[in-house]
């Protein structure tokens, strides 16, 4: 019997209370994750068992039990205060996924700062607006990434502390760079856990608009209740399960079940810091007894591709749940998971925005491959009618999928930026931004975006940031960036470039421009694909017509071009 | 003329994926599972590749196993320039 038991039964009766009761929260009370995923873990006994599992490169590896966890993430914090880091300062992580970015969050959060991980792949560019917009007060870094940190600093005054947790001495320390060695600081015993409260802010992640700059989704400590509760009985971690989420904690995938929802529940977790090939993650995957394994679509059609055969090689049989994240997982992945596995991948759907999972599967659940499944107990979930965003009575129509605010984990407001969160609201319904139908019995299908955002590998990529970087390019004229249909990341970024007066399209430009967005912004919003161009299509008010190359690189109708310049 | 290909890719590689006072990197350095590129950034890569030898790598040799080190993205590479 898996943790959720009879679907139908749970949504039926359930109360979010069933979680603040699993966790003691008493309403009104002090709630701190940090806490939450490390002293109460210990509080409970289990401070001897094994929290995380990291492996590096070349197979090296590190073991942290529930009081190493405890001790460390009290020793960052210990630091960070010494530094003079107050509540709510932004935090920022930008580093691999290595053992002081998991710890540091807990370490941020227990002396009440607002943690905010970046992805490490990120540009200059990209990282700027983001410290820039949440007027970051610390970052904490690998010597590998601080170059891209030096290049900003000018331009951040804000940003009082660059700690740099894996300094060798080679190089001097420059302008606000302090070293934090996690190895040799003096571990802290016992700190002051800071008060948090349910509405206390907790992380703050970034996510990317159609237009204007990225967003900062700003979410609170009360986020833990439904982070706990979708990890327990969506992913089904009990307490002797191995768990491996695959996604970076740059992302709200690697906060909320990379490190949330496993400590919260006190389970083992492993995490594996290095590139992707087939042969390391299974070897990963037996080698570490992996029981419940959280991954997305890419990666999963990634594995597709590299057959069957390897997996001949391991021994898999730990595998128990699997659960999938990002982008609508294909049918062809959940039927090939079965035949290979024994076992079908879960898609599950949620947002930056959301903070956990919205729309899923189950175990024991039929399983329909290509569906999204249903909602979780204690959200509702809907399809609007784009016209009176009023839910639709009737089965399978296409339209805007919008959830019934007030579930514990929803984000709070955009950092600065109120007036764009308002906007994500009609007629009392929170607007995901995506389409879907519902069949008669009650599963949820993915159609797509409605608006003009990238899913590509499961990353949001704004055109408008692409095309922003593009034109500083010293040979574009003009740009408009779109999706294209890809077989691994399901879509990927593609620019029509034309060109300044004395610049020729050449194979050399078109990598020197691909290569130009991948260090500004991230190798993500890197365009795969440049299609030079005379012209692009404008509105008679000038305004680019993404739209109409959008269509043509999907096949699908260009539809009303009415408004088209030179039509 | 494989040394002198192998030559150009690392310092490619270098320049173009490394941060400046990043520890230098060997031929057989594991470049996709070592995390030094990334899947996206392999398309760039490619790219490279494609322009400076003057050949096209088809999508399905392109994977992860024949990029992960200069070596072996020089063996790659000499397949189609002998082709």
């Amino acid at each position: 019997m898996s943790n959720i038991g009879r679907y139908e039964d749970c949504y039926k009766t359930f109360d979010w209370s069933i979680a603040e009761k699993e966790l003691n929260y008493q309403p009104h009370g002090v709630i701190n994750i940090g806490w939450y995923c490390s002293d109460r873990i210990c509080e409970m006994g289990k401070g001897d068992k094994t929290a995380l599992i990291w492996e590096g490169l070349g197979g090296a590896e590190k073991r942290f039990t529930y009081h190493d966890i405890r001790r460390a993430s009290n020793t960052i914090g210990s630091f960070l205060k010494g530094l003079g880091i107050q509540p709510e300062d932004r935090v920022c992580l930008f580093m691999d996924k290595v053992p002081e970015l998991y710890l540091g969050v807990l370490g941020i959060l227990k002396i009440g700062a607002i943690a905010q991980p970046l992805f490490s792949a990120f540009g200059d560019e990209s990282l700027f607006v983001r410290l820039d917009n949440a007027k970051t007060r610390a970052i904490i870094t690998q010597k590998k990434h601080a170059p891209k940190v030096r290049k900003i600093l000018d331009k951040l005054p804000h940003l009082q502390f660059i700690i740099i947790v894996d300094h060798d001495g080679k190089a001097p320390l420059k302008d606000r760079e302090v070293v934090f060695s996690l190895e040799k600081a003096a571990p802290v015993e016992k700190i002051e856990i800071h008060p948090t409260l349910a509405e206390s802010a907790s992380l703050l992640h970034y996510t990317s608009g159609t237009t204007g700059l990225p967003k900062g989704v700003k979410h609170v400590h009360y986020s833990l209740i439904a982070q706990y509760m979708t990890a327990k009985w969506v992913l089904d971690i009990r307490d002797d399960d191995i768990y491996w989420c695959t996604a970076d904690p740059g992302w709200v995938t690697g906060t909320s079940y990379g490190i949330i929802g496993p400590w919260s529940l006190g389970v083992t977790q492993c995490v594996m810091d290095s590139g992707f090939s087939a042969e390391s993650w299974y070897k990963f995957i037996e080698k570490h007894k992996i029981s419940n394994w959280y991954s997305a679509p890419t990666a999963i059609r990634s594995l597709m591709k590299a057959g069957e055969e390897i997996i001949k090689k391991f021994d898999l049989s730990c595998l128990r749940t699997l659960a999938s994240v990002g982008e609508p997982l294909n049918p062809e992945a959940v039927i090939w998971s079965e035949r290979v596995f024994g076992k079908a991948f879960l898609d599950t759907y949620f947002q930056t925005e959301t903070g956990s999972i919205m729309i899923t599967n189950y175990l024991g659940m039929k399983i329909k491959p290509g569906s999204m499944g249903k909602p979780f107990p204690g959200t509702t979930a809907v399809v609007l009618d784009p016209k009176t965003y009023e839910p639709y009575p009737e089965a399978g129509k296409i339209g805007l999928i919008a959830l019934k605010p007030g579930w514990p984990s929803m984000m709070r407001t955009y950092w600065n930026n109120e007036e764009t969160y308002l906007k994500k609201f009609k007629n009392g319904w929170y607007m995901t931004g995506d389409r879907a139908s519902i069949d008669k019995e009650g599963y949820f299908w993915f159609v797509g975006r409605d608006d003009d955002i990238i899913n590509t590998g499961g990353h949001l990529v704004s055109p408008f940031e692409v095309e922003s970087a593009l034109i500083e390019h010293p040979a574009v004229a003009e740009s408009a960036v779109v999706s294209k249909p890809d077989p691994i990341n399901m879509e990927v970024v593609k620019a029509f470039v034309t060109l300044k007066a004395g610049f020729t399209a050449s194979a050399d430009l078109d990598l020197e421009i691909m290569n130009f967005i991948r260090k500004k912004l991230s190798p993500l919003a890197m365009p795969q694909e440049i299609e030079f161009t005379d012209a692009l299509p404008k509105t008679r008010s000038g305004k680019i017509m993404r739209r109409i190359l959008k269509a043509k690189e999907w096949g699908e109708e260009i539809g009303d071009t009415s408004t088209l310049e030179n039509d | 003329m494989a040394d002198e290909m192998k030559d150009i890719v690392l310092k490619y590689v270098t320049a173009e994926y490394l941060e400046d006072d990043a520890d230098p990197i060997g031929f057989d350095t594991p470049l996709i599972s070592g995390g030094i590129v990334d899947s996206f950034s392999m398309v760039s890569l490619k790219r490279f590749l494609e322009n400076k030898y003057k050949i096209s790598i088809p999508d399905d040799q392109a994977t992860p196993e024949a990029f992960d080190s200069v070596d072996k993205i020089v063996v790659l590479v000499r397949k189609f320039t002998q082709a």
